[in-house]
C-alpha cells in the first residue's frame, strides 16, 4: 500500500493522524505543567537545602538534587514555564510579521520579489546561531533580547513560505474575480488569498517552536539566554555540566525534558501536515 | 557551454549576497555596546587617548567613508588586529577556521554514512517496523540540542570510558581526527536526521517513478536499479538540502566547539563577543559567511552535475 492510499484510508475512517494525537497530548500536558508548575512541583525550585546536596534520584527527590540541594524535579517542572514561553514568544512575532511581508511581496512580485530574494539568500547564508548570538551580544543577554534577535532573523522563513503560496493563489480565478469586483489589493490579499495560503506557514510554525526551544536552551547554556537562577532547561544543563561524571542527574533530566517537548512539537507538526495535506 | 554560463551566473549571484552580509556586519559591529577605544584602554581612559585611538581606527570619520575603507580592507584581506591577542585577524582566521572546516567536513561525512543506508532501509521497508524504528531514532535526534548530546558523549566516551580525549585539538592530522571524532559525531547526529528524512521521501518518490518501473521491467537487477537510477536521483534533493543545512551545521559547530573546548572559529567568536574584540567578531563573521556562500556554490555545481536540467 502506498503512503497516500494509507493516509486516505485513515482520513475516511475520520481519525486524527497518530503523530498529531501523540504530539498534541505531549504539548497539552507541557502547557498545563508550564501554566501551573506549583501544582506539580514537590518543592520550591530555588530553595537551598544544605542537608541534601547532590542527592541521587530517590524517594525524597525523584530526580535528585543539585550542588545547592535544590530539588531537580521541581526545577525541571518550573522550567516548563520559561521554555514554553520561549517556544511561543520566540516565534509568534516572526510568524505574524513574516506572513504579512510574505503576502505583500508574493502579491506584488517584480522588484520587491527580487530584493526579497536577496534578503532570503543573505539570511540563509548566515549561520543562524552566529547571527542571533551577534544580535544578543549587541542587546545584552536575557530572554526579551533573545526574542528580538530570533524574530529579526526568523520572519524571513515564514515570508518565503507565504510569498511562494500567494504567488500561486493570485493567479487563480477567484483572485481575478476579486479584482473585477473592484476590491482593494489589501482586501484581496488578506481576506481572500491569505486564508488559502497560510496552512504551510502554520505547519512550519510547529517545527519552528521546536527549533526555538533548542535555540533558547542553547543560548541559555552559553549564558546568553535566560539568566540564572531562573530555571531554564539549558541553564540547568549548564549548571550541572561540571558534575556530569559524579552527579549526572543534574544535567540529564532537563535534557530529557527538552527532547520530549521538541518531539511533541515536531510530531504535532508532522501530524498537522498530514491532516491538512501539506507537502513538505 | 550551458554549464559554464550557469557557473558564471551563479558566481555573479554571490556578489550582492556578500555585499549584503558586509553591510549587516558593518552595522552590527558598530551597534555593539561600549566603544572599542575604552575596550582597548580600559574604563579609566583619558578623553584625549580615546580620541587618539578613535582617530587611529578611523572611527571619527563619517560612516560612509568608514564603510568604503572597510570594504577596501576586506577585499585586500586586511581585517585589522585583534584587540586582545594583538595579532592580525587574518592570521587568526587562517589558524582557527581550518579547525572548524575540518570539524564540519567530518560531521558531514559521518552524517552521510549514517543517513544513506538507513534512508534506503526505511524507504524500502516503508510503513514496516524497521522504518518506524529508524524514523523514531532520528526524530529524537532532531529534538536533541547539540550541547546536550555532546555533553553526554563527552561524559560517557571521554570521561568514563576514556576512549576519546575530553577536548582540545591534538597535533598532526591523525591526532586531529581522533580529537574531533566525538564532536563530529555529535554534530552528525542532528544533521543525519535532517538528511535521512528528505532522502527517505526522495527515494520513495523515485521508486514510484515510471523510469524506475521501466528499468525493472527491462530486467535490470534490483541492486543496479537502486545504484544507477534511484540513488543518483534521490541524491539531487539531498545535495540541495545539504547546502541549505550548512548554516545550521556551522551554528552547531559553534556550540560543539564550546562544549568540547576545541580551538576553532566558533569558540573564538563567542570568546570575542564576550571580550568585545570587534575586529575578530567582524572578521570571523565575514569568514564564516564567505565559507557558507562557497559551500552553496559548490552544492549548486554538484547538483548541476547530477542533474543537468538545473543549469537551465
Amino acid at each position: 500500500m502506498t503512503e497516500t492510499a494509507n493516509h486516505r484510508a485513515t482520513r475516511v475512517r475520520g481519525r486524527l493522524p497518530r503523530p498529531l494525537v501523540i504530539g498534541g497530548s505531549i504539548l497539552l500536558l507541557s502547557l498545563f505543567i508550564g501554566t501551573f508548575p506549583a501544582l506539580f512541583a514537590p518543592y520550591d525550585p530555588n530553595v537551598f537545602d544544605y542537608g541534601a546536596l547532590l542527592q541521587p534520584p530517590g524517594f525524597a527527590h525523584p530526580l535528585g538534587t543539585d550542588n545547592f540541594g535544590r530539588d531537580m524535579l521541581s526545577r525541571v517542572i518550573h522550567a516548563y514555564t520559561i521554555d514554553m514561553q520561549i517556544a511561543f514568544f520566540a516565534t509568534v512575532f516572526a510568524f505574524v510579521f513574516g506572513t504579512i511581508v510574505g503576502a505583500l511581496v508574493g502579491y506584488a512580485g517584480g522588484i520587491a520579489e527580487v530584493l526579497f530574494g536577496r534578503v532570503v539568500d543573505a539570511v540563509i547564508t548566515f549561520p543562524f546561531l552566529v547571527l542571533v548570538i551577534a544580535i544578543v551580544s549587541v542587546l545584552g543577554p536575557g530572554l526579551v533580547n533573545m526574542y528580538i534577535a530570533v524574530s529579526v532573523v526568523g520572519w524571513v522563513f515564514y515570508a518565503r513560505i507565504i510569498s511562494a503560496e500567494i504567488k500561486v493563489q493570485k493567479q487563480l480565478d477567484y483572485a481575478d474575480a476579486g479584482r473585477a469586483m473592484g476590491y482593494t489589493h489589501m482586501r484581496i490579499i488578506f481576506i481572500h488569498l491569505l486564508p488559502n495560503s497560510i496552512t504551510p506557514a502554520v505547519v512550519y510554525w510547529m517545527t519552528d517552536m521546536a527549533l526555538a526551544i533548542l535555540l533558547g536552551s542553547s543560548l541559555g547554556y552559553l549564558g546568553l539566554g535566560a539568566q540564572p537562577p531562573s530555571a531554564e532547561w539549558g541553564v540547568l544543563i549548564a549548571d550541572g555540566k561540571n558534575f556530569m561524571a559524579t552527579a549526572w542527574w543534574i544535567s540529564v533530566f532537563p535534557g530529557l525534558a527538552i527532547v520530549l517537548t521538541g518531539l511533541g512539537f515536531s510530531l504535532a507538526g508532522d501530524g498537522l501536515a498530514e491532516l491538512l495535506r501539506v507537502k513538505r | 557551454m550551458q554549464l559554464l554560463s550557469f557557473i558564471f551566473r551563479r558566481i555573479l549571484h554571490l556578489l550582492p549576497t556578500l555585499l549584503f552580509i558586509l553591510i549587516v556586519v558593518f552595522v552590527l559591529v558598530r551597534l555593539l555596546p561600549g566603544d572599542p577605544a575604552s575596550a582597548i584602554l580600559g574604563d579609566r581612559a583619558l578623553d584625549a587617548d580615546v580620541e587618539r585611538i578613535n582617530r587611529e581606527l578611523g572611527l571619527d570619520r563619517p560612516l560612509y567613508v568608514q564603510f568604503f575603507a572597510f570594504l577596501k580592507s576586506v577585499v585586500t584581506g586586511n581585517l585589522g588586529d585583534s584587540i586582545h591577542l594583538k595579532i592580525p585577524v587574518a592570521e587568526l582566521i587562517k589558524k582557527r577556521l581550518p579547525v572548524t572546516i575540518m570539524l564540519t567536513v567530518m560531521a558531514a561525512l559521518i552524517a552521510v554514512v549514517l543517513a544513506l543506508p538507513l534512508a534506503f532501509v526505511a524507504a524500502l521497508k516503508r510503513t514496516k517496523p524497521a522504518d518506524a524504528a529508524i524514523r523514531g531514532v532520528f526524530q529524537v535526534g532532531l529534538s536533541m540540542p547539540v550541547f546536550y548530546s555532546g555533553l553526554i558523549l563527552l561524559t560517557v566516551f571521554g570521561a568514563k570510558l576514556r576512549w576519546f580525549p575530553v577536548g582540545g585539538y591534538g597535533d598532526g592530522f591523525l591526532d586531529h581526527i581522533y580529537h574531533l571524532f566525538l564532536p563530529a559525531l555529535t554534530l552528525a547526529f542532528s544533521l543525519s536526521a535532517i538528511l535521512m528524512r528528505s532522502l527517505r521521501s526522495a527515494i520513495i518518490d523515485v521508486l514510484d517513478a515510471e523510469y524506475v518501473q521501466f528499468a525493472k521491467a527491462k530486467g535490470i537487477g534490483p541492486g543496479l536499479v537502486l545504484m544507477r537510477h534511484v540513488l543518483r536521483n534521490a541524491l539531487i534533493s539531498t545535495v540541495a538540502l545539504f547546502g541549505l543545512s550548512i548554516g545550521t551545521l556551522l551554528s552547531g559547530a559553534v556550540i560543539t566547539e564550546s562544549v568540547f573546548a576545541i580551538p576553532g572559529a566558533g569558540r573564538l567568536m563567542i570568546e570575542s563577543i564576550y571580550g568585545r574584540d570587534y575586529p575578530v567578531v567582524q572578521g570571523m563573521t565575514i569568514a564564516l559567511a564567505v565559507l557558507v556562500s562557497l559551500t552553496f556554490l559548490l552544492t549548486d555545481l554538484v547538483q548541476a552535475w547530477l542533474d543537468p536540467r538545473v543549469t537551465r
